[in-house]
C-alpha cells in the first residue's frame, strides 16, 4: 500500500500546462521533497495533493482510496504554509484546535491534543498570544503545531521555511528533520532551496516545466543525475558540462573535449546501454568538488589547465580554469595558492563522473 | 587665528540660518491660519447667524457675534411652531433619513464584503469581468438611470417609501462597498483560506471567523463613506420621495425655499446644521478607529 500515489496527473490553467502526466508514489514514513526552480509547478502538485486545486486529469490516491474529488479537509492532510497563514484574529490556542472544533472534536480530546503538542513544540506558554506577538520562529512553531494536532496521515510543507532569516532557517530546517525522526509521519515538502531539500528528504523529486525530471534518493540525486537538468541544478557551483565526443577503441571508451588534444579514459564509467558509444556526441560531467589539488585516487586523471579566475569564499575558493575553450570551475580549501594566467596539474576524480547524450540531454 | 576666523563666520552663518528658519516657520503659519479660516468661515456665519434673532440679523452684519445664545430657531427647525397645516420642520424627516441610512449603509456594506471576498478569495471564470462591469456603477451619472429605476421602484410597489430609497440606495452603494473591500481582500494572503479549508471551514464560516474579524479598518472607512453619500443624498432623495417618505435633505430644501413669507435665515442656518451633524459625529466617533495593519503578524514578520 502506498500512502500517497499521483496517477497521470495533468494541470493546466487556461492554456498553459503546469503539470505534465505526473506520476509518483511515496510509501509510508517517507520525507519526499519537491525541488525545482520558481514556476516548475511544484507549488501547484502540492495543491492539488491537498485538494485545494482541481484536476484535469489523472488521479491521486491516498492509502489506496482516490481522493480526486473528495474535499481537502476530509483528506486526512494537513499543510503548513510558507506565510503561515496563522488566522490573525486567533490567539494560538484557537488557532491549533481551529481544525479540531471544525470536525467536531470532544472537548477532552481537544484539550489533550492541544497540551501534547503544545508541550511538544514549547508553544505552551504562548497560547494566550495573538500571531502578531509572536517572531518568526515561533510563528513557524505554531504553524506546524497546527499541523499535528490534527494527527494527519500526510504533512504538505509549502516553502515554509523561506520567510526566515539564514540562521533561523538553519534551526527550523533541523527541527523540521527532528519532528519527523520522532513522528515518522509521511511528509510532502516543497522547496527551491537545493541544501533543504538534499538535507531533509529521503527521497527528491526534482521537477522542471511541470514535468518530473528525476525521482530519487538525495545520493542518487546528487551523484547520478538522470539528465543535465539535474546535474545543472543541484550542486554549487554545479556540475562542469564538458562538451566533447566518445571514442571507442578495442573495447576502451574514452572522452576527448571538443579541440582538445587528450582523451580522457571512462572506462570505469557504468553505461546503460554500451551499444553505439563511438563518436557520440556527449557532455562529460564532472563536479567542481571532484576535481582534486593533490592526486588522491589510483584512477584519478592528471590534466594540465590554465587558472583564469579565482573566488575566494571563506572556507573555501572557487577557481575558473579554461579546458580547451571551454569553462570549469573547481573547488578547493582556500588554504592552496594557485597562480592566475599559469597551467596548473589538477586532478579529474574519474570514480565520479557522469556522462549526458548532447542531443538528449540524458544520462547515458 | 585662522580658526578663530572660521569659527566666527560658522557663527554668522548659523545666526542667519536660524532668522531664516524664524521667517519661514511664521510664514507657514500665517498660511495655515489663512486657509483654515477660509473654510471655517462658513461654518461660523451659520452658528451665530443660527442663534441671532430676525431683528438682529436686519441691523447687524454678517459677522457680528449675536447678543446672547438664543436657541428659539434651533427650537423651530427641528420642531416648528406647532400651527398645524404648512408648517415644515425637520424631526421627522430626520428619523426618515436614519430609518434609510441605517438599512442601506449596512447591506451596502455587507454585500460588498461578501462581492469583495468572493472576487478575490473564490476566483471564478471572468470574476475579472464581473468586477470590471461592477466598477462601471461607480462612473455611470446618477441622473441617468433615474428614469428606469423609477419604473422598476414602481413595479415592486416601494415607489415614494422609505423601503424604495433603502433598495436605491444600496444597489448604487454596491459598487463602491465592492471596490473598498476587494482592494483590502486582494491584500491578505490566500493561504490563509487555504488554510481555513484544509482545517475544514466552509464559505460562510471563512467570511466570518477569518476574514471579517481582520475587516474593521475597511469597514469604517466604508461606513462613513456609504454614510455619508446616503445622508447627503438629494438626488435620488428628491426623485423618489415627496411629502411624508422625503429624507432630510429634502425636507430641508423644501422648508428653505418654500417659506412664503418673510425669509427666516436663522431657522434655514439651524436647520443646515440640524441636517449636516450626523455625518461629523460619525467622522469623530470612527476615525479613531481608522488603524491600518491588523493583518500584520498574518503574514511575515
Amino acid at each position: 500500500m502506498k500512502t500517497l500515489k499521483i496517477e497521470d496527473l495533468s494541470k493546466n490553467f487556461g492554456s498553459t500546462e503546469v503539470l505534465k502526466k505526473i506520476n509518483l508514489e511515496i510509501d509510508e514514513g517517507n520525507f519526499l521533497v519537491l525541488l525545482g526552480p520558481s514556476g516548475c509547478g511544484k507549488s501547484t502538485l502540492l495543491n492539488i495533493i491537498a485538494g485545494l486545486e482541481t484536476i484535469n486529469e489523472g488521479n491521486v490516491f491516498i492509502d489506496d482510496y482516490n481522493v480526486s474529488k473528495v474535499e481537502p479537509k476530509d483528506r486526512n492532510i494537513a499543510m503548513v504554509f510558507q506565510s503561515y497563514a496563522l488566522y490573525p484574529s486567533m490567539n494560538v490556542r484557537e488557532n491549533m484546535i481551529f481544525g479540531l472544533k471544525q470536525a467536531k472534536t470532544s472537548k477532552e480530546k481537544i484539550e489533550q491534543q492541544l497540551e501534547k503538542v503544545s508541550k511538544f513544540l514549547q508553544v505552551d506558554q504562548l497560547l494566550e498570544r495573538k500571531p502578531s506577538q509572536l517572531s518568526g520562529g515561533q510563528r513557524q512553531r505554531v504553524a506546524i503545531g497546527r499541523a499535528l494536532v490534527r494527527e494527519p496521515r500526510i504533512f504538505l510543507f509549502d516553502e515554509p521555511l523561506s520567510n526566515l532569516d539564514a540562521k533561523l532557517r538553519v534551526e527550523m530546517r533541523r527541527e523540521i528533520k527532528k519532528l519527523h525522526q520522532q513522528l515518522k509521519t509521511t511528509v510532502v515538502y516543497v522547496t527551491h532551496d537545493q541544501t533543504e531539500a538534499m538535507s531533509l528528504g529521503t527521497r527528491i523529486a526534482i521537477m522542471n516545466h511541470g514535468v518530473i525530471q528525476q525521482n530519487d534518493t538525495p545520493e542518487n540525486i546528487y551523484n547520478k543525475p538522470s539528465n543535465t537538468f539535474v546535474a545543472d541544478f543541484i550542486g554549487s557551483p554545479s556540475m562542469n558540462l564538458i562538451k566533447g565526443s566518445l571514442k571507442e577503441s578495442s573495447g576502451e571508451i574514452s572522452f576527448t573535449a571538443n579541440g582538445s588534444n587528450f582523451e580522457i579514459p571512462v572506462k570505469g564509467y557504468e553505461f546503460k546501454d554500451k551499444s553505439n558509444l563511438n563518436n557520440k556526441e556527449v557532455f562529460f560531467g564532472i563536479r567542481p568538488e571532484h576535481i582534486y589539488f593533490k592526486k588522491s585516487n589510483e584512477s584519478d586523471f592528471e590534466v594540465n589547465l590554465r587558472a583564469d579566475l579565482s573566488e575566494y569564499i571563506g572556507h573555501e575558493q572557487i577557481m575558473t580554469f579554461d579546458y580547451a575553450n571551454q569553462e570549469i570551475l573547481a573547488k578547493f580549501p582556500s588554504t592552496i595558492k594557485i597562480e592566475l594566467a599559469k597551467e596548473t596539474k589538477l586532478f579529474f576524480d574519474l570514480t565520479q563522473t557522469s556522462l549526458f547524450d548532447a542531443m538528449t540531454e540524458e544520462r547515458i | 587665528m585662522q580658526d578663530n576666523l572660521k569659527s566666527s563666520s560658522y557663527q554668522q552663518l548659523e545666526q542667519k540660518s536660524k532668522y531664516t528658519n524664524m521667517f519661514l516657520r511664521w510664514f507657514l503659519y500665517f498660511v495655515l491660519i489663512l486657509f483654515a479660516s477660509y473654510f471655517i468661515f462658513p461654518l461660523y456665519v451659520m452658528v451665530v447667524t443660527s442663534l441671532k434673532t430676525m431683528e438682529e440679523i436686519r441691523q447687524g452684519t454678517l459677522l457680528s457675534w449675536p447678543s446672547g445664545l438664543n436657541f428659539e430657531s434651533w427650537a423651530v427647525a427641528w420642531g416648528g411652531r406647532g400651527y398645524g397645516a404648512g408648517d415644515t420642520f425637520l424631526k421627522p424627516y430626520f428619523w426618515n433619513s436614519i430609518k434609510m441610512v441605517v438599512p442601506a449603509v449596512f447591506f451596502s456594506t455587507f454585500i460588498g464584503a461578501m462581492t469583495g471576498y468572493v472576487l478575490t478569495k473564490w476566483r471564478f471564470k471572468g470574476d475579472s469581468w464581473v468586477f470590471l462591469f461592477l466598477l462601471f456603477g461607480c462612473f455611470i451619472p446618477f441622473q441617468a438611470i433615474l428614469l428606469p429605476m423609477a419604473r422598476t421602484l414602481g413595479a415592486l410597489g416601494i415607489s415614494n417609501s422609505i423601503v424604495g430609497l433603502v433598495l436605491v440606495h444600496t444597489v448604487y452603494g454596491i459598487p463602491f462597498t465592492t471596490l473598498f473591500f476587494r482592494n483590502y481582500y486582494v491584500s491578505v494572503p490566500t493561504e490563509l483560506v487555504k488554510a481555513a479549508r484544509i482545517d475544514g471551514a466552509g464559505f460562510f464560516k471563512i467570511f466570518f471567523k477569518i476574514l471579517l474579524p481582520i475587516s474593521a479598518p475597511i469597514i469604517v472607512v466604508t461606513v462613513i463613506w456609504q454614510f455619508t453619500q446616503i445622508w447627503n443624498d438629494f438626488l435620488f432623495g428628491s426623485t423618489f420621495s415627496f411629502g411624508e417618505a422625503a429624507p432630510i435633505q429634502v425636507a430641508l430644501n423644501n422648508m428653505v425655499l418654500s417659506s412664503t413669507s418673510v425669509k427666516e435665515y436663522n431657522v434655514d442656518m439651524a436647520s443646515a446644521i440640524i441636517a449636516g451633524v450626523p455625518t461629523l459625529i460619525v467622522y469623530v466617533l470612527a476615525g479613531k478607529y481608522f488603524i491600518r495593519g491588523l493583518t500584520s503578524g498574518a503574514v511575515k514578520g
